[in-house]
């Protein structure tokens, strides 16, 4: 663990972007603490620039909805949309890469080829098509979410297994007789592990950014305070009213890029052979 | 009966205190003739046979090609077009026009009263919905002479003096059309009015071209050469378009309300939400009457409470237009401002009148949730959505958004399936056309704009019946009068707004909007400085 950290902490940017990630966390986490009333609440007078109006530090939106507010608030969607259409996206990713990788054959071709239609498709336009026709909620942007983002990691998972399933421990478990279902879940599995996590951590940046555009088209839960919300609807008074779209768009730009440092700090730590080899 | 003989009293304003009354803003200077007038038009008209098809487009251009027998001031007062005179008998039941002498079609056929006998008795009823509603309440039409028509109800229906506007009965040149099948007359795509601009050019996707009528029927008018028409379809060109002078002026909708305080801004623009008094455009929150508990009148007027009308004109609609208080815009005809139980914004009120109502907060503070459909006309109206669910969430109602596209939202208010959703409504000048239809038991239907709230009241019922067959405009105001304070206390929707369309102008175009149907108008008199 301490040998894990200690290659974490040499990527400078990673240990950056853990900060502002923690940050990021505590500020969903804490929303209904700093900001006690509903982010929908318009509590002060609309277009006040920030600073104008004490208590509004970040200004006021159209309707006088405090922007702080909004982002706090908003970030627990993003969060959440983040985390759990990801978890869901490798689930599924990992077990049609395992079943592929694994058995090989007709069954390879045939989940590979389903694999393909989906990567074939555009993802942002699938993922809006599929919320259109699910009605928009919160849960059908996460299912959404992640039918469009689960196939790279099958792919990912396919090629661990192909490889790994040839390894020597792994002919060894098939000798004693452990049954497919524990080799792949106790033996392959594990080993692959890692690039997974990389990738995963990955599309948790992706899914944030997928969230804001499906918002930001109008297309995001109605009832949920989002950051592409707050950017869709500032979108037509940009001209008069910068800090609208500005800070929202700025909170989406710092979580994506942290998570993205933290996801190469994860790489280098997880990866320590390949990591080097890239940095010479 | 004493008077055997029927005796007519005129209905009509002397068109010359009218024209005085109308070019007021040009008085200061004397109008020039010549020059290229540049306007929008958005989304492109499929077609300008105004007889066909009557979208806010086709009227606006078409308006310019065909003509009425009638037009309207901005107070709704009918002001004579191609009708010089016209009169009711005492009875309400007979209607005879002057018409105009020398006018003719742009093919240079005389136009006579056989035109409006074929336009009004054949062609719009087979072609034309409101027209056709107006036709039903007509016994005959004839033509004794050449310049004059007579129109016979079936009973009185006073409303029919406002049905005269160029949208709703455009004249259309029996010598084309007699005898042949009207949607589908090649004529269509070559539009013959009796109008001050002649159709020239279609370049679809890009411009419609109309070019002076030299031979029009009013001396010396139109001032204008040329009138263009200009297919922007984007809001960011058509804006940009505006802002630069690239074209003259923009209408109705063309312009995204945001964008408009911004040019309305700019020393070279001019903007007037005036010209839309014969439409009368009425926003409001609608309530499913039958959904508990919004039976309960109380649970209405505490919304009614609860939702500051000035806020939402001024914040959600960039102050365009007013803060509505009843039934009848301000700009139709027999509202009556003494007449409304009025709603101030009172949060303390609203929370009282639910609990009065045994409408208890559960421990989350919520007392009841309910099913909030946003009308899917644009950003304007998610923000007014969102600002309603925050204003009922302060008394306790939970409202969840629910979202739906415009296909969706038609199909569900006209099924009756939902609980508080937004509308607006044309009023067309008179309640008994544009008013009426939203109130009357006899109109609860499975259709979209008729009584989707289910709201009955035997009174109102009568009130508007009395008031639409009365001839004496004294006691039509007592009836809709006593239905508006009757409405307004029992609230079978929460009205919110007066919408105001702006039309945008360069400040050398004058006349722009000068009558009630604002940029349908003929624009003869229109013109530009140099």
């Amino acid at each position: 663990m301490i040998e894990f950290w200690t290659r974490f902490a040499r990527n400078k940017g990673a240990v950056f972007g853990l900060v502002v990630l923690v940050g990021v966390i505590a500020l969903a986490a804490f929303a209904h603490m700093l900001f006690p009333q509903s982010p929908w609440r318009m509590t002060g007078a609309p277009f006040q620039p920030p600073g104008a109006q004490p208590g509004h530090w970040l200004g006021t939106d159209t309707l006088g909805r405090d922007i702080a507010a909004g982002i706090a608030h908003g970030a627990r969607v993003s969060i959440l949309v983040g985390l759990v259409s990801t978890a869901v996206a490798v689930g599924i990713g990992v077990i049609a890469g395992a079943v592929a990788g694994y058995f090989g054959g007709l069954i390879d071709t045939a989940v590979m080829r389903f694999t393909e239609f989906f990567q074939t498709i555009p993802s942002v336009v699938l993922a809006i098509v599929l919320v259109a026709i699910l009605q928009p909620s919160i849960e059908s942007i996460i299912i959404a979410i992640a039918i469009v983002s689960w196939p790279p990691v099958a792919r990912l998972v396919r090629g661990e297994f192909l490889t790994l399933r040839t390894r020597e421990f792994v002919e060894a478990a098939r000798v004693i007789g452990q049954s497919d279902t524990r080799i792949i879940l106790t033996q392959i599995l594990p080993n692959s592990l890692s690039p997974v996590i990389v990738t995963a951590s990955l599309m948790v940046a992706t899914a944030i950014l997928l969230e804001s555009a499906i918002a930001f088209l109008g297309l995001g839960d109605r009832n949920m305070m989002s950051w592409g919300y707050m950017i869709g609807a500032a979108r037509t008074v940009i001209r008069e009213a910068w800090w609208m779209s500005f800070f929202p768009g700025f909170a989406i730009f710092i979580t994506v890029l942290a998570i993205n440092l933290v996801g190469e700090g994860l790489n280098d730590a997880l990866n320590p052979r390949l990591a080097r080899q890239g940095r010479q | 009966m004493s008077h055997v003989t029927t005796r007519y009293f005129c209905k009509g304003v002397l068109g010359a205190a009218a024209a005085a009354a109308l070019s007021l803003p040009a008085m200061a200077q004397d109008p020039v003739d010549g020059g290229t007038l540049n306007i929008i038009i958005n989304p492109e008209p499929p077609i300008l046979m105004l007889g066909i098809n009557q979208q806010g487009p086709t009227q606006a251009v078409a308006g310019k090609i065909y003509q009425s027998l009638l037009t309207y001031s901005k107070e709704l007062e009918p002001q004579p077009s191609i009708a010089t005179d016209w009169e009711m008998s005492e009875d309400g039941l007979t209607y005879t026009f002057t018409l105009e002498e020398g006018v003719t079609w742009h093919d240079g056929e005389p136009f006579t009263a056989a035109d409006v006998v074929f336009s009004y008795d054949d062609f719009l009823p087979e072609t034309h919905p409101r027209w056709r509603n107006v036709h039903n309440r007509l016994a005959s039409i004839e033509a004794p002479d050449d310049h004059t028509v007579v129109f016979t109800m079936e009973e009185p229906f006073p409303a029919f003096l406002m049905s005269f506007s160029v949208d709703n009965a455009p004249l259309i040149p029996k010598h084309i059309y007699e005898g042949t099948d009207y949607l589908d007359n090649e004529a269509n795509q070559t539009p013959i009015g009796t109008g001050p601009f002649k159709f020239e050019e279609w370049n679809r996707g890009s411009y419609i071209h109309l070019v002076r009528n030299d031979d029009y029927w009013k001396d010396g008018l139109p001032h204008l050469d040329e009138i263009y028409f200009h297919v922007i379809p984007d809001a960011a060109s058509r804006a940009a378009a505006v802002e630069t002078g690239q074209v003259h002026m923009s209408r109705a909708e063309d312009i995204e309300f945001f964008d408009v305080p911004r040019l309305a801004g700019m020393p070279n623009l001019e903007m007037t939400t005036e010209g839309w008094e014969m439409y009368g455009p009425l926003g409001w929150l609608e309530f499913n009457t039958r959904v508990e508990p919004i039976d309960d009148v109380r649970f209405r007027k505490a919304v009614m409470h609860a939702l500051d009308r000035d806020f939402i004109v001024e914040n959600i609609f960039f102050g365009l237009g007013n803060p509505a208080t009843g039934p009848i815009n301000s700009a139709t005809l027999f509202q009556d401002p003494d007449a409304l139980v009025e709603y101030d914004y009172n949060l303390d009120r609203a929370n009282e009148l639910l609990d009065e109502m045994g409408l208890e907060p559960g421990d989350d503070g919520v007392r009841v949730s309910l099913r909030l459909l946003p009308l899917p006309y644009g950003e304007t109206w998610d923000r007014l959505a969102e600002y309603t669910r925050q204003q009922l969430s302060e008394i306790g109602v939970d409202a969840e958004i629910e979202a739906a596209d415009a296909g969706t939202w038609a199909e569900r208010v006209a099924d009756w399936d939902y609980d508080m959703t937004f509308n607006y409504l044309y009023q067309f000048g008179d309640p008994a056309i544009g008013v009426s239809r939203s109130y009357i038991s006899d109109n609860i239907r499975r259709t979209l704009f008729t009584n989707t709230m289910g709201y009955e009241n035997e009174r109102v019922d009568e009130l508007f019946n009395l008031a639409a067959g009365e001839v004496d405009p004294e006691k039509r105001q007592e009836y809709y009068s006593e239905v508006q304070q009757i409405l307004t206390d029992e609230l079978p929707v929460a009205w919110l707004i007066e919408l105001g369309f702006p039309t945008i102008y360069d400040t050398r175009v004058h006349n722009a909007v000068t009558t009630a149907i604002g940029t349908n108008e003929t624009y003869d008199d229109v013109w530009i400085e140099e």
